[in-house]
């Protein structure tokens, strides 16, 4: 990967372990290579801010892992990637999304088009209750990416091996989704979202409701996805973050303290904030 | 004492006895340390003493009321021997009535036969009697409950426990008593459905195609012989409540979409209540609504188009109950809807679906059993509904399946068939009882049909 080193000094109040006003970001921020960039993005619920100027670009094919206590704008900060927080009244978001170079909050910019693009895997799993196969249909159809049913179901079986569900479930697939087991839903649920082929999957803590056989499954998925797609994931456990992914990112009530190498991350973190938190001092 | 006295001493002594065992169990708590010391807290003692004042007086009461009456009834009666005595029902009713007038001051007592005002004066201390026994007993009886609920308040006697338990006890009551009534009322209805069934077969009043509920009057009368075949009638009921859905199914599910769905919440918050007001104008203003501007109208409408159009109409008496029933789809849908969980209209939107596209192919499906179980609960109330269709749907029972003509429903001639003076036990009036029998047997499948589909959809999503 081609990540460009971003010098930036060391703060001298970082002992006290809080954040000035205008704290810039520590570490490898940036990508000659970025699929999505934003730069000075805030976003507000409201009259409250979640998020305070964040400058990150996530590269081609890498996997980017945001941790971060609760409530320090992970989730918010994905979800405005694929503006999912369009859904959320009140929420307002502020500074220059691109993806491609395309601004994501442009006026004329399709919603549609670029949900198709960016897919999203949530938290708790959210199979429709249909069947196995027409969760997995749900995009290709509306997206028209099949012309006929032999397409349709080269579509769905790709998308459901490429999950490593297919033999899972190739016995049953006009049974419902909502029968499955939760890790087996996850997967569902990430067959969904690769169905449509997009460039970038959000992932937003999709093992916290599994088991760790379920959860040790999702992970090695999202090392084999990584080679297609671009991944940013959100997750609470760090050992989730050091196994899947290429950098980490550090969140701290709402602003970006630091994004390194996930190895560097947790073997020698540049921020002492994040040595705090992966040292489990806090969060 | 009247009754209601009585009833209001108990309350009050049941108040008393609340306070009375209260304060005796925060007596006994002050010297162990306060009131964690205590099995329960005080105000179950309280409740302790105050059910065993009251309950069994009440119990006592209920009795009492009940067989009261029939018992003094039966001791008078029993006392007129002479050639007043009484020898059939008729009569023994009507000499009772006699002696009570009498007893209460109602009928003059000169003139009277001695006999009758013998047994009047016996009725009269009879009652007295009665009401002080009844008033004495109760006092004892609460009085007496009383003590003892309050002489078992100690530190260990478990009075959270018993209170729970007559609690639990109450709450069952109530439930029979609603049970109760509706197999009291499907038993009446059943048994004079079997006694028209005895002068009118059931096949011809199930299947029959004619509906003329004429019976006579003398035995030599023209025209006499009337046909009860309620298929007319069926066909009349089915054929509002189509017309009715036909109105109100895709506005309310459009109207609950559309709130639940797209309207902010400003919009939602007047939005919902105005619909809902629909719900709360009276039937009969719904009623003459259709008979004098809806009918006339749709009628003038016809004619411009050469259609000839009844004045009274199916189609006048649906619409305007389609329009009465929209409320009842679109809050029922409109709180299925609003349930399906966020997961689902977020994981349908990620997808890249558009708004309707969610709605179409996810909300819709997934909130389905809701919405059929509105939608039955909705064609349950048209068919029962009767105030519109009395004014606006007509009297004739054309066995048709043309809205524009006039029909009758099955509610409508349950009406026409019980008001006016009836003679009780002939066909035409039991054909009533028949009629709603068939109605509640058809509602009621409806219901459990619903039902079905609810049980068979339900749990999908989670």
């Amino acid at each position: 990967m081609n990540v460009k080193r971003e010098t930036t000094a060391k703060p001298a109040v970082m002992d006290t372990l809080e954040i000035s006003e205008h704290q810039a970001t520590v570490g490898h921020c940036f990508s000659d290579n970025a699929k999505m960039t934003m730069r000075n993005v805030n976003v507000f619920y409201g009259e409250k801010q979640a998020i305070f100027d964040v400058n990150v670009d996530i590269a081609k094919n890498e996997v980017i892992a945001m941790i971060g206590p609760s409530g320090c704008g992970k989730s918010t900060f994905l979800r405005s990637l694929n503006r999912m927080n369009d859904t959320v009244e009140g929420c307002r978001v502020e500074g220059d999304v691109r993806m491609d170079g395309e601004d994501l909050y442009a006026p004329k910019l399709d919603v549609v088009e670029l949900r198709a693009r960016v897919g999203m895997v949530f938290q708790k799993p959210n199979p429709f209750p249909k069947t196995i196969y027409d969760n997995v249909a749900y995009g290709p159809k509306i997206h028209g990416l099949a012309d006929t049913r032999v397409d349709l179901d080269e579509i769905v079986e790709n998308s459901l091996r490429k999950a490593s569900l297919w033999e899972e479930v190739k016995e049953r697939l006009h049974q419902s989704g909502t029968g499955l087991s939760g890790g087996q839903q996850q997967r569902l649920c990430i067959a969904r979202a690769i169905a449509v082929s997009p460039e970038v999957i959000l992932m937003d803590e999709p093992c916290s409701a599994l088991d760790p056989i379920a959860t040790a499954k999702i992970e090695e998925l999202i090392e084999e996805l990584s080679e297609n797609f671009t991944i940013a994931i959100v997750t609470h456990s760090m050992q989730q973050a050091a196994r899947v992914s290429h950098r980490t990112a550090y969140f701290h009530l709402g602003r970006l303290i630091e994004v390194n190498p996930t190895e560097q991350v947790f073997t020698m973190p540049e921020h002492d904030l994040t040595e705090a938190y992966i040292t489990g001092r806090f969060g | 004492m009247a009754v209601t006295n009585i009833l209001i001493l108990v309350f009050g002594l049941g108040v008393f006895a609340f306070y009375l065992g209260r304060a005796r169990s925060l007596a006994i708590a002050k010297p162990l340390g306060g009131i964690r010391y205590l099995h329960s807290l005080p105000s179950y003692y309280g409740f302790h003493s105050a059910l065993w004042c009251a309950l069994p007086a009440l119990l006592l009461l209920a009795l009492w009321v009940v067989f009261d009456d029939p018992l003094i009834n039966s001791i008078v009666a029993d006392s007129v021997t002479g050639s007043q005595a009484a020898g059939d029902t008729a009569s023994y009713n009507l000499l009772m009535n006699k002696i009570s007038n009498v007893s209460a001051g109602i009928l003059p007592r000169d003139g009277r036969d001695p006999e009758i005002l013998a047994a009047a004066d016996l009725m009269t201390r009879l009652q007295t009697l009665s009401r002080w026994a009844l008033t004495a007993l109760i006092l004892t009886l609460s009085i007496t409950g009383l003590a003892w609920g309050w002489s078992r308040t100690s530190q260990v006697f478990r009075a959270r426990q018993v209170v729970e338990n007559v609690v639990e006890k109450l709450l069952l009551g109530c439930a029979c008593v609603a049970i109760l009534t509706t197999l009291g009322i499907v038993l009446s209805v059943l048994f004079e459905s079997i006694q028209f069934f005895r002068s009118v077969p059931i096949f011809d009043f199930v299947f029959g195609l004619e509906w003329s509920p004429q019976t006579a009057i003398r035995e030599d009368q023209v025209g006499s012989s009337g046909s009860f075949g309620a298929v007319p009638l069926f066909v009349g009921t089915l054929l509002v409540s189509a017309v009715a859905m036909f109105v109100a199914v895709p506005v309310g599910l459009m109207s609950a979409i559309y709130l639940a769905e797209y309207a902010s919440k400003a919009t939602r918050s007047y939005a919902k209540p105005a619909l809902e007001i629909l719900a709360g104008i009276p039937t009969v203003v719904y009623g003459f609504f259709a008979a004098l501007t809806v009918a006339p109208f749709l009628r003038d409408l016809g004619e411009s188009f050469g259609l000839s159009v009844s004045s009274e109409s199916a189609l006048a008496a649906g619409g305007v109950m389609g329009v009465m029933i929209i409320p009842f789809i679109s809050s029922l849908a409109d709180d299925v809807i609003t349930a399906v969980p966020q997961s689902m209209r977020d994981g349908s939107l990620a997808m890249g679906a558009t708004k309707s596209e969610t709605v179409r192919k996810v909300i819709i499906p997934a909130a389905l059993p809701g919405i059929v179980s509105g939608i039955m609960l909705a064609i349950s109330r048209a068919i029962g509904e009767t105030m519109i269709v009395v004014m606006a749907a007509g009297m004739a029972a054309n066995l048709t399946a043309n809205p524009m003509e006039s029909v009758t429903t099955v509610t409508v001639q349950i009406v026409t068939l019980l008001t006016g003076d009836q003679e009780f036990d002939s066909p035409k009036t039991l054909a009533a009882f028949a009629l709603g029998l068939m109605l509640f047997t058809v509602t009621l499948l409806l219901n459990i049909f619903a039902l079905q589909i609810v049980k068979k959809y339900r749990e999908q999503y989670e």
